[in-house]
């Protein structure tokens, strides 16, 4: 016996082998990235907004001066400012509405059986894929005063008199419905993704349940299968329109926010004074007119993400 | 009268038929299982009855009149689906009142007819709760409460219990069983447990690969299985089938007994080698081998555990036999060949 014990002194393993395999060290190392880009990325230019709203700071007197909420007051009685933010709203709402309706029925679609139901569903993703700029400068052809294929597709269907071609980005009720447009377009993959992977949750019993039940077509869609996926519908709402409500990419390349400011939303106005026109501070106030919106949008979002864990 | 009659069904899928030449009929108030092993096409056969599908070719009839182009909901039938396909957005007594509201029933007798139906199935108390916050056995209720709710012509039922863990399963199937009795509508069940099926069947229908095998009575199917399928489908263990002239001899694993248990006549004394015995409690299963035929499977005999186990030893020969009258008889095809006592009877 007292051999054996002597034999067998036990090897320590070299505890340094196996540093990535403890969780408090490899926790940390995983999240650090994510909180150096909020930090860095969102939290730092954040706080600068703040800073920069509550000053007289220009790039052409770069001297911090507090003058309180002064800013935001004048920039609440600008009068393109209150266009702005109309426009926002009209811009975030109907891109919103245009885009999931059309997600809803392009997810129909493709529930379908079909031939070349996997490309197309593949195909569809595009327009979410492609770099807004590139997408944009395509659409920006499209709404050509003088080579518009639209208005060429119009007038060779007889819809619409050569002489009295509609300038798309150059009237001021068919500017917003341009950038609407063109913004849904961008929206649109995003809606019938997240419609096919509602309608795919849907058990096919529940389903059948239902047409067995005496519910037609809609009933079945609009007691059953709705209200069902409504909260995959509401993620995807809210999160549309963050992402439409912050956006000022498809508005700056196709209008610059005109003709006359009636493109004009809070992202592109804000690059507009706070950087182009290098008054940084009212830029920053009306960047920061954005946040309590986003804010709801937020919330619901964690609200609605929450119950559905439960 | 017939509620529910299937003549000469066909459902292809591609180039495999799932049904292939059926028919069969559901008396008034009978309670028809359809048993046979996955994929044999009984669910099949259930959804082109309920209309979810479309036959290839053949008719149905429900009520005499013939339901082939007709949609499921003009139908008159009432489906509980094997995961019971509630509405998980309603409550239980929304998920009820769904069928009678898409009939545009008036709003006092929706109320009436729910009540009702919760009361028979003893959900009363479960009216205002979500379908998740249910355990499966109240699930299974609410889905048969909502397939009772507009007096259907015959329910359709698609292995409701499948789902409910094995002590629930017992109860539930009485209770199915009564509950059926007692509102008397004519119910075509599917199944791939052949105990729910002798337990709940008026008459059950043996399907495999999309052709039926035999109908009948639970103990006209166990006791004369019409082919060696559903010999071998039913009985745990199976029939014992052996080579026999150019056809098969079987017998019952419970009529397989040791030679100083049977007295009298009329017995067929059969060698049996005892490879192991499995002891179950209130019985013993002998696996082994004959002397002399060739069997397709193991030869199996079930003793009550009872029995003293006189001089039987595994590795051993033992002296068994069967009474000729339990002896069953099938041909080169596995079809049953009647006995000419049998005939007679």
């Amino acid at each position: 016996m007292s051999v054996t014990a002597q034999a067998a002194a036990p090897r320590r393993l070299a505890r340094s082998r196996f540093t990535f395999d403890r969780l408090e060290v490899l926790g940390p190392l995983f999240i650090i990235p994510a909180i150096l880009y909020v930090v860095v990325l969102v939290g730092l230019p954040f706080l600068l907004a703040l800073y920069y709203s509550v000053s007289a700071y220009s790039i052409f007197n770069p001297s911090y001066t507090f003058v309180g909420l002064k800013n935001f007051r004048e920039v609440m009685d600008s009068e393109i400012f209150r266009r702005t933010l109309a426009n926002t709203l009209i811009f975030t709402i109907s891109a919103q509405i245009i885009g999931l309706l059309l997600g809803k029925i392009g997810a129909m679609l493709l529930m379908q059986e079909f031939p070349g139901r996997r490309l197309a569903r593949a195909l569809i993703v595009l327009p979410w894929a492609v770099p807004v700029s590139l997408a944009t400068l395509a659409w920006l052809w499209m709404f050509d005063s003088l080579y518009s294929v639209i208005n060429w597709t119009l007038v060779a269907a007889g819809l619409i008199d050569a002489a009295n071609r509609p300038q798309w980005l150059g009237q001021e009720d068919l500017a917003m419905i341009a950038v609407a447009t063109v913004h849904a377009w961008r929206l649109f993959p995003f809606g019938v993704v997240i419609f096919l992977a509602g309608f795919t949750s849907v058990p096919q019993d529940v389903l059948d349940a239902a047409t067995i039940d005496g519910a037609g077509f809609w009933r079945r869609n609009y007691q059953i299968v709705l209200p069902m996926i409504a909260p995959i519908i509401m993620i995807a709402v809210i999160f549309g329109t963050v992402f439409t409500f912050t956006d000022l990419s498809v508005v700056y390349l196709l209008t610059k926010g005109g003709p006359i400011n009636s493109t004009q939303v809070l992202g592109s106005l804000a690059f507009q004074v706070g950087i182009l026109s290098g008054d940084v501070a009212h830029g920053a106030a009306i960047c920061l007119f954005l946040f309590p919106f986003l804010l709801v949008a937020v919330i619901l979002l964690l609200r609605s993400l929450r119950r559905r864990e439960i | 009268m017939a509620a529910v009659v299937v003549k000469d069904l066909r459902k292809v899928f591609g180039d495999v038929a799932a049904l292939d030449g059926v028919s069969l009929s559901a008396r008034d108030g009978e309670f028809l299982v359809l048993l046979g092993p996955s994929g044999c096409g009984k669910t099949t056969f259930l959804r082109i009855i309920a209309g979810l599908e479309r036959q290839t070719s053949g008719d149905i009839l429900i009520n005499d009149e013939i339901v082939n182009d007709i949609t499921p909901r003009a139908r008159g039938v009432a489906m509980v689906f094997q995961s019971y396909g509630l509405y998980p957005h309603l409550t239980v007594a929304d998920n009820i009142a769904f069928p009678l509201r898409t009939q545009g029933t008036p709003r006092p007798d929706i109320k009436r007819k729910v009540d009702w139906a919760a009361s028979l199935l003893g959900i009363d108390h479960l009216l205002h709760r979500r379908p998740r916050q249910l355990s499966g056995g109240e699930r299974q209720r609410v889905a048969l409460a909502r397939a009772l709710v507009r007096n259907p012509t015959v329910f359709l039922l698609d292995e409701p219990l499948s789902n409910l863990d094995a002590k629930l399963r017992a109860s539930a199937r009485s209770e199915l069983k009564q509950f059926q009795q007692k509102v008397g509508t004519t119910t075509i069940y599917v199944t791939h447990d052949q105990v729910e099926a002798m337990g709940m069947g008026d008459r059950i229908a043996v399907i495999d690969h999309g052709k039926l095998r035999q109908v009948g009575t639970p103990s006209e199917i166990y006791d004369h299985p019409a082919d060696d399928f559903v010999a071998s489908f039913l009985g745990t263990p199976p029939m014992n089938l052996v080579e026999h002239n150019g056809g098969l001899l079987g017998f019952r694993p419970e009529h397989f007994l040791p030679r100083e248990m049977l007295d009298g006549a009329a017995l067929s004394e059969l060698p049996f080698r005892i490879d192991r015995m499995e002891y179950l409690g209130s019985e013993r299963i002998l696996y082994g081998a004959l002397d002399g035929f060739q069997a397709k499977r193991e030869v199996t005999a079930k003793l009550p555990a009872h029995v003293p186990l006189s001089g039987i030893r595994a590795g051993e020969w033992h002296k068994f036999a069967v009474r000729n009258a339990e002896l069953r008889y099938f041909d080169r095809d596995g079809r049953r060949i009647v006995s000419p006592k049998e005939q007679a009877r």
